[in-house]
């Protein structure tokens, strides 16, 4: 028998939605087979065709709008502005529209543009609300016992992450400790880095700390370890990658068939 | 069965030998621990004294195996647990540390308890079943999911205690596991030890120079000398009885030793306040405030003392007095005398002009140093002024012998003991000689001694002239010097939404 004694921890979010209690190595494994296909080519088909089904899906992920479109909105500003970046300096072809200066606006850079604004949305929005979705916590007990990443690389960087936080507060004290020594008026860059150095080194003094009282539970001690946690790869994490997989197989189809493909490489 | 055998009765306490012990960190000329002889029997509850710089870190850290290995130092003699090296007895010896913040591993109540365990290859159900005992154990209900982050000082000690117990140690180490805590958490702490030492035949070791919490709970006290070896060794009682006043002179808390203070002149003062606030609202972000209505007068050579539970903005208030955090609404409004040149309220002045107005010392000290040596943080801030060499030399050299690191001068301010480092934050906002003295927390985790030379240059300063508000939960701190405690009420934890101004 494997079952666990007592109630496994989950958060919160994990039990509205349909996907969050997928294996957060699954979530990984799908939004990198999408993201590398469609790197593989730049045209609009393609990245619309995995658009459109990812549309579909997010309907699933169980979020409310407000909260796809807050989580997102990163995602939502740098499509644009990677598409109007294309579209002004992007390789000309065709008819030019307008020019100032090296800026060039033709046929070729406006569908380059176009086809850049959907890839970055397909990658990201999928990548997104996949990750919203994943406790750090469960995320380290998937690469370590699915995909089998050293227990030390991954626990350690879990426990780092958690140390962000006291980052924050260092870097609010750090500032107005400036201020309060008299060195807070002028030399801003200066400032900057000199108070950026400090948090360096108070981090690492954090760390080393941390790592002492993590060598103190027995990490890194020479015995196999057992996981609290059972990660678990079964039937709703295949089909989560089939899912993905399914996308790109049939963004690649729709536009190799149209003739937009354009293989990056070639 | 019930779930708390599977923590005691079975576990046996360990041994330890020391023989001609010693230890020298790298890079270091002076041993940190030498010529130890010491047999502590399995079972037995030792309290560990010694001035500081005696070494009795490096000892229990050796015993947890966690001095690391060649490169980090060289030892001399022998120490051994159960006739074993330490570093082969992981999970035999649980260590407890001072700083609750960094030792918090994981996100999740259950799952930091569960860490030690996974390590040590216990299985999966029967990690669950400990996990739940040691929670019951340190008195932590709470559920497994409950986030670490939501935890107080006191709260994170227990967890870290009840995951240190959950890998059922024959060897139970506590170093300074209530230095960092308010009274309340020292309680908490103090209380869970004591239960799980009822329930258990581990051999207990805890370092700690405020004697009074751990004395009703140990057998033997052991004194290290600074100079290697043992300087005295015994029954609580005698060894207290004995060794005092040498003890108290060297920075533990005996109970009993008087703590002779000259007395405060104090004053009524009747003058102009240097600072008052006008119906203050103070916050820690823009939309978090902590407490509202505050009315605060703040004369010249007086004492305000700002206590109050944990999380009720006593830390946010002293920095919004001293012209740090912007008020929530509300004014900090200084007289005329005290601004001097500087134009409106606090906030509003240039760093540099709050130099010789309000100095703050920060709970952490480590925050405000900003220099490579001792002596040239004590001369960031009269530079700042634009004072002339001969001015700031004059000014250091003083400052250097009143605070007792002369021999420390060239010294990295980081390298410094817990009391060096608080001596140095004061001084440094001692330099540019300012009106007014904020300090935050100004005793914490200090020893006896350092304790004692805070108390007696604050009093000196107040009865010379100098304002001085204080954040404190040291009652005896407060006694000693307060004319005034402004005690904060008690807030919810939950956030106050603001209306946008």
């Amino acid at each position: 028998m494997t079952t666990v004694a007592p109630e496994l921890p989950r958060s919160a979010s994990e039990r509205r939605s349909a996907i969050a209690g997928v294996n957060p190595v699954a979530k990984l494994g799908a939004s990198l087979l999408l993201a590398l296909v469609l790197i593989l080519t730049i045209d609009w088909v393609s990245a619309s065709v995995a658009l459109a089904c990812e549309l579909v899906l997010f309907m699933w992920a169980g979020l409310t709008l407000k909260v796809f479109f807050v989580r997102t909105a990163l995602v939502w500003i740098a499509a644009p502005a990677a598409g109007l970046t294309t579209l002004l300096y992007g390789q000309a072809a065709g008819t030019v529209h307008w020019s100032f200066g090296l800026v060039l606006v033709t046929d070729g850079s406006i569908e380059l543009a176009v086809a850049t604004v959907l890839r970055v949305l397909a990658i990201g929005l999928p990548a997104v609300v996949l990750f919203i979705t994943i406790d750090p916590t469960d995320l380290a007990d998937g690469l370590g016992q699915v995909a089998k990443l050293p227990a030390r690389f991954v626990l350690g960087g879990l426990a780092g992450l958690r140390m962000v936080g006291l980052f924050l507060d260092d870097w609010r004290a750090l500032e107005l400790a400036r201020r309060a020594r008299g060195i807070g008026d002028s030399g801003a860059i200066r400032r900057f880095f000199n108070q950026a150095f400090a948090l360096l080194v108070l981090s690492i003094r954090r760390g080393s700390k941390l790592a002492t009282a993590m060598e103190a539970r027995g990490f890194g001690a020479p015995i196999e370890r057992t996981w609290a946690r059972e990660s678990t790869f079964g039937r709703r994490e295949w089909a989560l990658l089939t899912v993905g997989l399914a996308i790109a197989l049939l963004a690649v189809t729709v536009s190799v068939a149209t003739g937009q493909w354009n293989f990056v490489l070639a | 069965m019930p779930p708390d055998t599977a923590l005691s009765g079975p576990v046996a306490g360990v041994s330890i030998d020391a023989n001609g012990w010693g230890w020298r960190h790298a890079g270091r000329r002076a041993w940190a621990v030498s010529n130890l002889d010491l047999r502590i029997e399995p079972g037995e509850r030792v309290l560990l004294l010694g001035a500081s710089g005696s070494g009795k870190s490096t000892l229990v850290h050796a015993l947890a195996g966690v001095l690391g290995g060649d490169e980090e130092g060289e030892h001399s003699g022998r120490l051994l647990i159960d006739g074993g090296e330490p570093g082969q007895a992981r999970g035999r010896v649980g260590l407890l540390l001072q700083d609750p913040d960094s030792q918090v591993i994981l996100a999740r109540v259950g799952d930091d308890v569960a860490f030690g365990c996974e390590n040590l290859g216990v299985p999966r159900a029967e990690i669950w079943r400990r996990v739940e005992a040691s929670l019951r154990m340190v008195g932590l209900n709470l559920p497994l999911n409950h986030p670490t982050s939501a935890l107080s000082g006191g709260q994170k000690q227990r967890l870290a205690l009840a995951g240190v117990l959950a890998m059922r140690p024959g060897l139970l180490l506590l170093d300074e596991p209530t230095a960092n805590l308010d009274p309340e958490g020292v309680q908490e702490v103090r209380d869970s030890v004591a239960r799980v030492l009822d329930q258990s035949e581990a051999t207990f070791l805890v370092i700690e120079h405020r004697v009074s919490i751990w004395q009703d709970l140990v057998n033997r006290v052991v004194v290290l000398d600074r100079n290697g070896g043992v300087l005295a060794d015994g029954p609580p009682g005698d060894v207290l009885a004995r060794q005092g006043e040498h003890l108290a002179e060297s920075g533990v808390w005996v109970p009993g030793v008087p703590h002779v203070l000259p007395d405060r002149r104090r004053t009524t003062s009747t003058s102009e306040p240097l600072l008052r606030t006008d119906s203050l609202a103070i916050a820690r972000s823009a939309e978090r405030v902590v407490a509202t209505g505050i009315e605060l007068q703040i004369r010249s050579g007086t004492a305000v003392a700002i206590t109050g539970p944990n999380g009720a903005g006593k830390s946010t208030l002293a920095l919004t007095l001293a012209g740090l955090l912007t008020p929530s609404s509300g004014r900090v409004v200084a007289s005329r005398e005290f601004a001097h040149h500087a134009a409106g309220d606090p906030i509003r002045w240039k760093s540099r002009d709050l130099l010789t107005r309000i100095g703050t010392v920060f709970q952490d000290p480590e925050h405000q140093l900003i220099a490579p040596t001792v002596r040239a943080e004590l001369a960031v801030g009269p530079r700042a002024l634009g004072l002339t060499d001969a001015v700031i030399t004059s000014r250091v050299d003083e400052l250097l012998g009143r605070l007792r690191l002369d021999h420390l001068a060239d010294a990295n301010p980081f390298t410094l003991s817990g009391g060096e480092k608080r001596r140095l934050s004061v001084g440094t906002v001692l330099a540019t000689q300012p009106g007014l003295l904020v300090l935050d927390e100004p005793t914490f985790g200090q020893d006896f001694r350092t304790w004692r030379e805070i108390v007696r240059l604050l009093g000196e300063l107040i009865d010379g002239g100098t304002a001085v508000v204080a954040v404190s939960h040291d009652a005896d701190f407060v006694a000693a010097l307060a004319d005034e405690e402004y005690r904060l009420p008690h807030v919810d934890r939950a956030p106050v939404k603001v209306a946008s101004r």
